[in-house]
């Protein structure tokens, strides 16, 4: 399961992900209280600069992955040119794209089992127990496991359906796909059962 | 336990895997898009509380980076952005689609379960995801609900689809289907 983390190393990926996740809550509420477009432009250019920072290629998937913001920047554009209120619609996309660059950034630059270090670790701070963390490192794990064989295997439903259709897809392709689900539920539950069991 | 912990884990796959089916058009240009009927299956078939847990578990590992949304669309990102009200409100609508499908297990047919996935999927999830894009935006939110309007039909289809999903998969899996 390929994860978002860029494969361009940077400074940030060295940096600790509990801070660098810290650092983001912080910042992301700190956006939401610029008032002044200028200072909007200028905290929205350091993030642009804290991209270029690291390289074009690793600048090129940060756009990537902020495609979407622009598209509802447009759209939120219009209706601001619409209202005349063009000063306050740039002020909303800039504090948008600025939270959601600096959320990418983060995405980008810290690696999956980071992640899942940071999210044991705030667990064991919260008192969860053992048991718990256990069973929802399992979950992750089976998830992670099982998105590209539930989708090699709709994949392959998908092409029966095409070599006995004329139609690319159906929605009658839904009700298998879902009893695949529960299948490979079951299967696994088996298994841990016959391997001692969750606990 | 361990089917418990299973089921969640492989709905929350399927949540996934269903974000990767293209939109596909019925009949009259309506469009569907997949992962929101995953949210409603997650509700009729393993009942509020795994629902929400399958949920909760999708949105995690979305958070952790996993480009698991529609479109290949993950990271912290998505929850800074415009959308991020419905991506929390798809927990509240898969517990309560779960409620009501676990109320009315076994009994209605696919209108049962299509009713709890209307109720769940859409009166309750909206007003969560335009309070959400309310708090982003400078819009009223009489403007944003009426934006909402062009995704109705086809989430009223998806409605169906998953009341005939779930009664399908009642007969054939009995005894593993919450509602």
């Amino acid at each position: 399961m390929i994860s978002l983390t860029s494969e361009v190393r940077t400074p940030y990926h060295s940096w600790p992900a509990g801070r660098k996740l810290l650092g983001l809550c912080l910042f992301t509420v700190a956006v939401f209280y610029l008032e002044q477009s200028v200072a909007a432009l200028l905290v929205m250019g350091a993030v642009a600069c804290a991209y270029l920072v690291a390289g074009r290629r690793f600048a090129r998937q940060g756009l990537r992955l902020i495609r979407p913001v622009f598209w509802v920047s447009l759209i939120i554009m219009t209706y601001h040119v619409l209202t005349r209120d063009i000063e306050a619609g740039l002020l909303v996309c800039m504090r948008l794209a600025t939270a959601v660059a600096a959320a990418n950034l983060v995405t980008l630059t810290t690696a999956l089992e980071d992640m899942l270090d940071v999210m044991e670790r705030l667990m064991a701070r919260l008192f969860i127990s053992p048991k718990i963390r256990r069973r929802i490192a399992l979950s992750v794990t089976l998830v992670i496991r099982f998105i590209p064989e539930l989708t090699r295997k709709g994949g392959t439903l998908i092409e029966a359906w095409r070599a006995r259709s004329t139609k690319k897809f159906s929605w009658k392709l839904l009700l298998p796909f879902a009893l695949l689900a529960l299948d490979d539920a079951e299967q696994v539950a088996e298994a841990l059962k016959a391997r001692g069991g969750v606990e | 336990m361990e089917r418990n912990l299973t089921q969640i884990a492989l709905f929350a796959a399927l949540i996934a895997a269903l974000g990767l089916i293209p939109k596909f058009t019925l009949p009259l240009g309506v469009p569907i898009t997949g992962q929101s009927l995953g949210i409603m299956l997650a509700g009729t078939v393993l009942g509020a509380k795994r629902g929400a847990l399958a949920v909760i578990l999708f949105l995690g590992l979305v958070a952790l980076g996993l480009p698991l949304l529609a479109g290949g669309r993950g990271g912290l990102g998505v929850f800074s952005g415009v959308t991020a009200g419905f991506l929390f409100g798809w927990v509240v609508a898969a517990y309560v689609t779960g409620l009501l499908a676990e109320m009315w297990a076994g009994k209605g047919g696919w209108i049962a379960p299509a009713i709890a996935s209307a109720i769940g999927g859409i009166l309750v999830l909206y007003p969560i995801g335009i309070i959400g894009m309310y708090l982003k935006l400078d819009a009223t939110l009489m403007g944003l609900t009426l934006s909402m309007g062009p995704f109705i039909p086809g989430d009223l289809i998806k409605c169906v689809l998953a009341g005939l999903i779930t009664q399908g998969l009642r007969k054939a899996r009995p005894g593993l289907v919450a509602g």
